[in-house]
């Protein structure tokens, strides 16, 4: 049976989370995961971004892109929506908390190129999910990758004060609290399973 | 294949303009800040209505008032703080590595950094509305050593410019052969302070320098020069303690214009001027120092070599600055400091006059950074 949109919403967010278990994202997960607060207003970000791009990009791609076989500028097509929502979050944060925008820094602009927000509208495509799926599946995967950052960023609040052998400071023990965070989230597959 | 090929880019074009529409309302909407009202010192005629959205430090620039920046606003070198009273907002990360705790406390901000987002209310010294900028015309050019020159700049718009001795100008250099667009670098001026139509500036050649290569090798005699000042808080303190005068090099500028003031005032104060040098083609206004030593019956000039050469027969001061001072009879407990030069001699010195007793306060200086 075909999960539903709720179904597909929490799996998106436990079971198939797109940064611990598909690994998308990581770049802009590891620098940003510092501080707590960054990474929440970060976490917004990536949210609002996969949410309105997921509807669009479903929209496009049923109405636009199918109807007139043009299924191979879906990249192009996709990666335009991503820069265009990312410029107006930008707009958005710098009017509305200008502290978040300068801690987010180069990282705000750079969700363009995050993998996590373009794999996730390709996923929502080849998965071939109507509009309610897309836009919890959308939604889903933005909470997902905000759990993600918010539970490093305070486990590495909580250990600044740790000692960590001088070769993993910085990212390379934030990669190995990934790891264990993924098979953390290991045992949450097979509570509902989507492809 | 032609029809399927133009709707295909028709098609991506339409959602890129769509898309391109929606940003523009965005910024239309969303990112207008409308016109804000910048009140400066509380004093109404003093306030300028400006368009919101841009930088503070640009806003201020765009109405004539020069906050000094030696970055040009990209918030690294710190210096062109003011006080933001009122609308500034919270303090950015990129501000604090700048600012104390006490310049926290009094609202201190960097105004390249603040934007412009609503009313504000700004406090901002007295002495910065002096500050303008200048159009004027390449005087004299004088070699003065091996590497300086002596560049006079005859102002011609506004005509005259009101400085203190110890003060500097920032000296644009214009688009050239070797640099793709303008730029500025600072200068502490070195002509008498009573002199204000012709400002001199000691320029020490910097290898690959954009502005100095521009100087010595592009700059001719009656060529447009802009510049904008005059800045600094480096100048003479209205006391009667005895003065130690140290630079190197083109840091001999600042200290030839005070030494006029004191000429000028009849300052009549002890005063020790030790100029370090490496060999005595480094040397530079030996004649008016002369001149000025007769004219101040208390100042006396001690040039130091470092690395003398046999023909350089040279009888006066010899070794490093900071040994030829730390050797010097004066009571340094009681005295005041003025340094000038680069970072490392100037650090090196006030070790020295810390260790004889000068207390940190009385210790002034202007680093070549």
């Amino acid at each position: 049976m075909e999960p539903g949109p709720i179904a597909i919403f929490f799996a998106a967010i436990f079971t198939s989370n797109i940064l611990l278990v598909n690994f998308l994202g990581m770049c802009s997960f590891l620098s940003i995961s510092r501080e707590l607060k960054a990474s929440v207003g970060l976490g917004l970000a990536v949210t609002f971004v996969l949410t309105t791009t997921s509807l669009i990009a479903y929209l496009l791609n049923q109405y636009v892109l199918v109807p007139l076989e043009m299924e191979h500028l879906r990249y192009i097509v996709f990666i335009v929506v991503i820069a265009a929502f990312v410029q107006l979050v930008e707009i958005v944060i710098e009017r509305i908390s200008p502290v978040l925008y300068v801690n987010l820094g180069i990282f705000l602009p750079l969700i363009t190129v995050n993998c996590a927000i373009l794999g996730s509208l390709l996923f929502l495509v080849i998965r071939e999910y109507d509009l309610w799926q897309s836009l919890a599946f959308g939604a889903g995967s933005g909470l997902g990758w905000m759990l993600a950052i918010v539970a490093l960023a305070g486990i590495r609040q909580r250990m600044k004060y740790s000692k960590v052998p001088a070769a993993l400071e910085g990212p390379g023990i934030a990669l190995i609290i990934t790891g264990l965070m993924s098979l953390a989230f290991v045992g949450f597959s097979g509570m509902i399973p989507i492809q | 294949m032609i029809t399927s090929l133009a709707i295909q880019v028709g098609v991506v074009a339409a959602i890129g303009a769509l898309l391109a529409a929606l940003i523009e309302l965005a910024d239309r909407f969303i990112a207008n800040y409308g016109e804000c009202r910048i009140t400066i010192n509380d004093e109404e005629e003093r306030s300028l209505n400006v368009q919101g959205g841009g930088h503070l430090l640009g806003a201020l620039a765009e109405n004539k008032l020069f906050i000094p920046s030696a970055c040009g606003g990209r918030g690294s070198c710190g210096l062109c703080k003011v006080k933001v009273l009122e609308g500034g907002g919270p303090l950015l990360p990129t501000e604090a590595p700048y600012l104390s705790a006490t310049e926290r406390k009094n609202n201190v901000r960097l105004s390249c950094q603040v934007k412009v987002r609503n009313n504000l209310r700004i406090e901002i010294p007295q002495e910065l509305f002096a500050i303008k900028r200048y159009a004027g015309r390449a005087g004299k050019i004088i070699d003065q050593t091996h590497d300086m020159k002596q560049l006079d700049i005859e102002l011609t718009e506004p005509e005259t410019l009101d400085f203190k001795a110890g003060q500097y100008v920032q000296l644009t250099a214009p688009e050239y052969a070797k640099s793709d667009q303008p730029i500025y670098r600072a200068y502490s001026i070195c002509s008498d302070p009573t002199d204000e139509s012709t400002i001199s500036l000691l320029i020490r050649r910097v290898p690959d320098g954009i502005c100095t290569t521009w100087v010595f090798d592009y700059l001719k005699v009656g060529d447009q020069v802009e510049l904008n000042g005059p800045h600094g808080e480096f100048c003479l303190q209205p006391t009667a303690r005895e003065i130690l005068f140290i630079a190197g090099g083109s840091g001999l500028a600042p200290i030839r214009s005070m030494l006029f003031q004191m000429r000028n005032e009849k300052i009549d104060r002890k005063a020790t001027f030790y100029f370090g040098a490496q060999t005595s083609d480094d040397l530079c206004y030996l004649e008016q120092m002369a001149q000025f030593e007769r004219d101040l019956p208390q100042f006396k000039f001690v040039p130091a070599l470092s690395m003398p050469r046999d023909e350089d027969r040279w009888e006066g001061a010899q070794g490093l600055i900071t040994d030829v001072l730390d050797a010097g009879e004066h009571e340094f407990a009681q005295a005041e400091a003025y340094l000038c030069g680069s970072p490392g001699m100037i650090d090196a010195c006030i070790k020295v006059l810390l260790t004889h007793g000068m207390p940190q306060e009385r210790i002034f200086y202007d680093k070549f950074a």
